[in-house]
Order: C-alpha cells, then structure tokens, then sequence
C-alpha cells in the first residue's frame, strides 16, 4: 500500500484550484481607445492568430491594404500608456499584448521586426467610432487613417 | 562465392576509455549549444559573420559532414550493390556513420540560422524552385533510406532486401550530393562558383572525405575494441581512398585549368592560386599537399606498408585537405568580390570590389565542433545499443 | 497630417494635376494617377514599377538618396560596418583605361527573374505581381542564400536585435532584407523615398514610375535616352535603369 496515488492526486486538486501555485492572476488587458474593436471582443480573443496569419500574407505577397484588419491599428488603438504617458513597448509587461500572452505562456514573435507601439501621430489621432458589426464598410476616417499606407 | 555468416553484436561501453571519450564528446556538445544559444541571442554579431561572408566556419564544418555522410554510405554500396562480399562485414557500421553524420552537419546547419526557431517553416513551406527546398527533402529523406537500408542489413529476414535497398541509397546519396554541390553551382552571383562541375565535384569529395571518415573511424574502433583489421581488407580500403584522393585532385586540375583558360575567370583564379593569402595557403598546402600528395605517397609508396598507422594517417590527411579545399570553395567564393561592372574598379562602403575580410570567431567554432561531437556520440552511443560491429574484421578468403 | 484622403476626389485631382504637369513640364515626373490602386485591392501585374538613376544629374553620389532611405525605413549603417544592413549605397566606379570616375547609388534592383527568389526555399523571397521584390519575414528562416545568390550585393543579413523599427518598415534580427521600393509609400501613391529626396531643381535625377505602360516618364526616358541595367548579361533583367553609364 503506497502513498503514491494518494499524494498524486492532492496535487492535482490543490494545483488545479489555484491554490497550490497561489494562483496566477487573471489578464485584465486594458480597453482600447474609442468604443468598440473591428470585431467582437469574443470574436477577436479568438481568431486574431488566424486574422494575423492571413492578413499578412495578403498584405506584403499579394498587396492589399486597408482591410479592416490592420496591424499598426491594432497596435494604435490598443496602445497603453505608461508612466512618461507615452505608450509602453512590448518590453513592458503592461503592454496589451503581453497581459493575455504572458498568462498563457504563448509567445509572440511579431514585435522581434513589428513596431510595438504607434507612429507618435498615429497614437495623438485614433478616434475610434465605427461599431464592432464586422462589416467591411469603412466609414469612419478614422479607420481609414489607421491602415492607409500601414502595415496591412 | 560462399560467405561464411557474418555475427554482428555490440560492444559493453563500459570502459573508462568509453565512458572518457563519451564525456569529452559530450563537453563538445554543449559547449556547440552554447554557442547556438548566444548566436540566436545576441545576433550573428558576435560571429566573425559579416553580409559580405554570410556563410562561415560552420558552413564549412556542415558541408563536409553532409558530403562524407553521403561518401560514407560507399562501403556499404561497394558491399550490397557492387557485390563485395568482402566489405559485408564493415556494412552496417558504414551507414551508421553516414547517418551520424548527416544528422551532425544538419544540425549545425539549422542551428546557424537566422531564425531557427523557424525550422518548422522550413520544414513544411517549400519553394521548389530552390534547389536548398529540394536539399531539405533529399536530407531528411537520406535519413529515412539510411534507417530502412541499416534494418535490411541488421534484420536476418530482411537481408534478401538488402540489395535493392542498397541500390536505392546509392542513388539516393548520389542526388543529394549532386544537390549539395549544386547549391554553389547554379548561383550566377559568384565567380568561384558558378560551374556545372560543382555537382560532380561534390560527388568526388563525398567518395574521398567519407571513406577517410570511415576509415578513420573503422581503425579506432578495431583498436579499441581489439579487432584487427584483416591485412587484405585494409589494403583495399586504403587503394580505394587513395584511388579517390587521385580523382579529387583531377576534379580540381579540371576545374582550374578549365577557369584559367577562359579570360573571364582570370581573376578569381589569380586569387585563389597565387593572391589570395590565407586562401591560397589553404588551397596549395591544405587541399593539393595535405589532402592530395600526402595520401597518395602514404598509400602508394612501394616503401611504405600499408599498415593501419600509416592508412589512418592518410585518411587524416584528406580529412584536413577537405576542410581546406570547403574552406576555399565557400568562404574564399564569399570573399571574392562580386562583379557589378566588369572591367571597371569597384569601391564601396559596403566592401564592394575588395576582397572580404573573415576571421572566424570561437561561436563558429563551436557550433562546427559540437556539430563534429554529435555526429561521434550517435556512433559512440549506437554501438552499444545496435549490433552493428561484426565479431572480427579479419580477412575472409 | 494624418487626415485620411477621399480616393475618388483625390484620384481626380491629382489626374487633373498630372495632366497638367505633363503639359507644362516635360521630365517632372509623375507617375500615372491611373496606377492609383484602390484600397482592399491586389497589386496588379499589368503594372511594373521600376527606377530610374540619370548619372548626369547626379551631383552626389546618391547621398541624399542614402540619407533619405535611412531615415525613411530606419536603418543606419556605419562607416566601414559589414554587419550593419545597408538598402541603398553608393559605389564608385572608376575606368582603370580612362580614369573616369562616377559614383553612383546601388539598390536592389527589383529584377523580373531574381535570383535571390529562385533560391530561397521557404519562398519567403518573392516578387510581387507589380515587380516589387520583398522579403516575407514571416516565413524567412535567416538561411543567407538569397544574400549569396544576389548578384548585385543587394541584401543585407539583421546581424543584432533591433528595436525602434518604423511601423511602415518592419525589420527583426536573423531574417534577410533590401530595398523594398519604399513599398508602403508605393502603395499610397507616393515615391520611394531616394526619389523624392531629390527634389526641386534635382528633380528628375531619380524618376520612378511604371516600366509596363510606355506613356509613363520613366519609360519615355529609358525608350529615349541610353540607358543601361547593371550586368544585364546574366539575363535577371533588372528594374532600375541607370542613364549616363560611363
């Protein structure tokens, strides 16, 4: 008769509830600026990999540019400022990026060449007010001036 | 003709010269992890790299292991497609250093990249019109054949296959080599190496630098093991490597002379030959002396027997010839200025027209080096766990 | 000024001044407002940008054009660094028969059969359908054979961890890059950025525009004038012109 299973499986209940590792916190990744994302909130948790893995390639190998879907608006809207109010790198954990991917343990290598925080005209002009309804209709300017000419 | 049935089994690998030699390989291999490790960190910068010679030391230790890995297969061949039966014995150990090999110089290789955390990438995202897209699937297929070839060999039941597996490997290994020599000869950017006869070439260098590896090898391992090499096969083997150290040295004289008529290459010729400094050293004494005459006197020199000291030394010999004559082809290709406006002088604050310096620095070395190490420690290692050593490699007759 | 243009009026006036400009000035350079591509649209093959250098209004080398791509894509290099990346630089070239010299600035030059795709086997090295030769860095694996094969020098290896790229001009150490034509500025209707730092009186010594459409500047002045590619004897028939090749 072991101690083996017994031990085994406290841990597994202890870690499983937290309790052991003292619990990680949750990400609370800050709102962006303006009033909605492009996208639903549980839309975009969810399938920014693949809205990043597609819109670069047909950005940089086939040349669209101003979908919805940009990488310089992301980084724009979601930009996080930090104590000089100047908005953080990812080389802060506070930058928005780095509260989900840094509680996940996934990591993301598109700051190694991407710029990580906006253009500093860029982040004085976002005005975000086009609703999250995930038509492609751009209306608002503001849209338009966050990926015209911008990384896809 | 009948062949008595060849016992294979594995060594204890208790010794302390075994467990000594394991653990100083072992040193090697970390010390090359640790040289990837600081140039994925830090950058290529710390390497003696430039964008002037973006292929360095560890390209030249990649190089010779992928082309011997691939020479290393021969005996093998000479054995299950050629029909002699006298190399049967020395079969098995002969592919498991071609697989050795090629693993060890394909890991150096990856590990230099840029983004190696990328080999995924490359792995599965191909550009079939790049002969190193084409590479990819002949190296990593090599490892499949070699694996298959090794069971036919091991397996008592599979051995009827040994044959046409064999004769697929030979095959194999002559597209891959014919692929590695081809990465430096379809590229139009540099003098030195634009030429068809690169493929060839390469295939020479894999029968040369691979029979030296595995004699190198065969000898130290009979000495350790204490079992001799039969006179006879000894003799055949060293003929053999000293018949490819000849026809290495005509692949050169071929591609020289060849260059040194046309006017056109005159210069890059004048560079490696007579200019070039450390390159030409290299070329003269390294590749010509050390990997060409050394050998052949050794072997051939009615004075000289043939004993396994002496063929041991010989296969030394074009080890370092090879590393030489790679050196020259791929950091002295590098190093020769492009030609954007022939016939006219060229300068730049990017080193244009001059020739490029290199210096390689201790990452490189170590990268090579524990790269080298790997390749050993697979052989070490595997011939405790697979019988691939026969029980004597006297003579049969 | 970030105020984000209409297209449809903006195409009209600057089709408006473009007429206008070829009609006053013959070798002010403008590329057709036709090529204006609509946002969410491809690149288009019928379309192939090229450049074009006149040696005999260059006065400097091709500095102001070096300075300018620096500045625009945010690299720098130092004097004499062979690990820094270099876009653009400038090479002298002497006759050794004459002693002329000119000096002259060397960039990727955009060939329709680049070598450096050929051998690159992820693919990450591509030509655009408009000609434009990238790098994907997303799929570089930082291997160099496109810098080996690249029989114009043109590419440069990222030696060192950078920060501070420009968001219009992303750039990561272990991946390869060159010129990129200014693609982003392309792609708004603006000029590479070497093109537009010779302005005013200079205007003209850089002349950018479409080679497939033969109303268009450039390819008046390539039709017209002699003009000359760098070694176009290994047949990767490059997209940037030099006029005034010694």
């Amino acid at each position: 008769m072991s101690f083996r299973p017994a031990i085994m499986i406290a841990a597994l209940v202890l870690f499983a509830t937290g309790v052991a590792g003292e619990g990680v916190p949750q990400p609370h990744p800050p709102k962006g600026k303006g009033q909605a994302c492009v996208a639903e909130t549980d839309f975009m948790r969810r399938n920014h990999p693949d809205l990043l893995n597609h819109q670069r390639d047909d950005t940089l190998r086939i040349g669209i540019r101003g979908d919805k879907f940009s990488l310089k608006a992301c980084v724009a809207c979601h930009a996080v400022p930090g104590a000089d109010s100047k908005p953080v790198t990812v080389k802060s954990p506070k930058h928005f990026c780095r509260e989900c991917h840094d509680y996940t343990a996934v990591q993301i290598d598109c700051f190694e060449c991407h710029n990580s925080v906006p253009d500093d005209k860029r982040a004085a002009s976002i005005d975000f007010t086009m609703p999250g309804t995930g038509n492609n209709r751009r209306t608002a300017l503001s849209l338009t001036q966050c990926s015209v000419g911008g990384a896809g | 003709m009948n062949t008595p049935r060849i016992t294979y089994q594995r060594i204890k690998g208790e010794s302390p010269a075994y467990l000594g030699w394991l653990g100083a390989l072992g040193l090697l291999i970390v010390l090359g992890l640790a040289s990837a490790w600081t140039m994925e960190h830090h950058g290529h910068v710390i390497t003696g790299m430039s964008n002037r010679i973006v292929w360095g030391l560890p390209h030249v230790f990649a190089v010779f292991m992928i082309v011997a890995a691939s020479g290393a297969l021969n005996v093998a061949s000479i054995a299950s497609v050629f029909g002699q039966s006298a190399y049967k014995p020395l079969a098995p150990l002969s592919t498991l250093l071609a697989l050795a090999l090629l693993i060890g110089g394909l890991s150096v290789l990856v590990l230099d990249l840029g983004r190696p955390d990328r080999l995924i990438v490359a792995m599965t995202t191909y550009n079939f019109s790049s002969i190193f897209a084409w590479n990819i699937y002949l190296y990593v297929g090599f490892i499949a054949v070699g694996v298959v070839y090794l069971w036919m060999m091991l397996e008592r039941r599979m051995n009827a296959y040994t044959k046409p597996v064999g004769v697929f490997a030979f095959i194999w290994r002559l597209a891959l080599t014919t692929g590695t020599g081809s990465i430096f000869g379809f590229l139009v950017a540099r003098q030195a190496w634009d030429a068809a006869i690169m493929a060839p070439m390469f295939i020479a260098l894999s029968l040369a630098f691979g029979l030296a590896v595995f004699l190198v090898l065969t000898i130290a391992v009979s000495r350790q093991t204490e079992r001799e090499l039969g006179p006879v096969l000894l003799r055949r083997l060293a003929r053999l490597l000293g018949i490819f150290a000849a026809v290495v040295l005509y692949f050169a004289a071929a591609q020289h002379l060849t260059n040194l008529y046309a006017a056109e290459h005159a210069a890059v010729e004048r560079f490696i030959l007579f200019e070039g400094g450390i390159y030409t050293a290299l070329f003269w004494l390294g590749q010509i002396g050390i990997g060409g005459v050394v050998p052949l006197v050794l072997i051939f020199a009615p004075q000289l027997k043939s004993s396994a000291k002496t063929v041991m030394w010989a296969a030394i010999a074009v080890i370092i010839g090879g590393f030489a004559q790679l050196y020259v082809i791929i950091i002295g290709g590098q190093a020769f200025p492009q030609i954007l406006f022939p016939g006219r002088i060229v300068e730049s604050s990017f080193a244009d027209g001059g020739i490029a310096a290199y210096a390689p620095g201790l990452p490189e070395l170590g990268l090579g080096l524990g790269g080298v190490a790997l390749a050993l420690a697979i052989v070490t290692l595997a011939i405790t766990v697979l019988a691939v050593l026969p029980t004597t490699m006297a003579d049969t007759d | 000024m970030t105020h984000a243009p209409d297209r449809s009026r903006r195409a009209f006036l600057a089709a408006a001044g473009a007429v206008t400009g070829l009609a006053l000035a013959p070798g002010v350079t403008l590329f057709a407002p036709a090529m204006a591509r609509p946002a969410g649209t491809a690149a288009s093959d019928k379309v192939r940008w090229g450049l074009l250098i006149d040696l005999n209004k260059l006065d400097d080398g091709g500095a102001k054009g070096v300075a300018a791509c620096s500045a625009e894509n945010g690299w720098t290099a130092a004097e004499g660094s062979t690990t820094d990346a270099r876009w653009i630089r400038m090479v002298k070239v002497t006759n050794p028969a004459n002693k002329t010299v000119q000096t002259l600035p060397m960039m990727c030059q955009h060939c329709a059969e680049p070598p450096c795709v050929d051998v690159c086997p992820t693919g990450a090295s591509m030509k655009r359908a408009d000609g434009i030769v990238l790098v994907d860095k997303h799929t570089c694996i930082g291997c160099r054979y496109c810098v080996l094969a690249c029989p114009y020098g043109a590419r440069s290896f990222i030696h060192e961890p950078l920060t501070g790229q420009r968001s219009h001009a992303p750039r990561g150490k272990g991946t390869v890059e060159s010129c990129t034509l200014c693609v982003h500025r392309v792609d708004s209707d603006r000029e590479p950025a070497c093109v537009e730092a010779y302005g005013g009186s200079a205007r003209g010594t850089m002349v950018f525009g479409d080679l497939n459409d033969p109303a268009s500047d450039i390819s008046k002045l390539v039709a017209t004038y002699a003009t000359q590619q760098v070694r176009p004897d290994l047949g990767t028939r490059p997209g940037v012109w030099y006029r005034g090749l010694a």
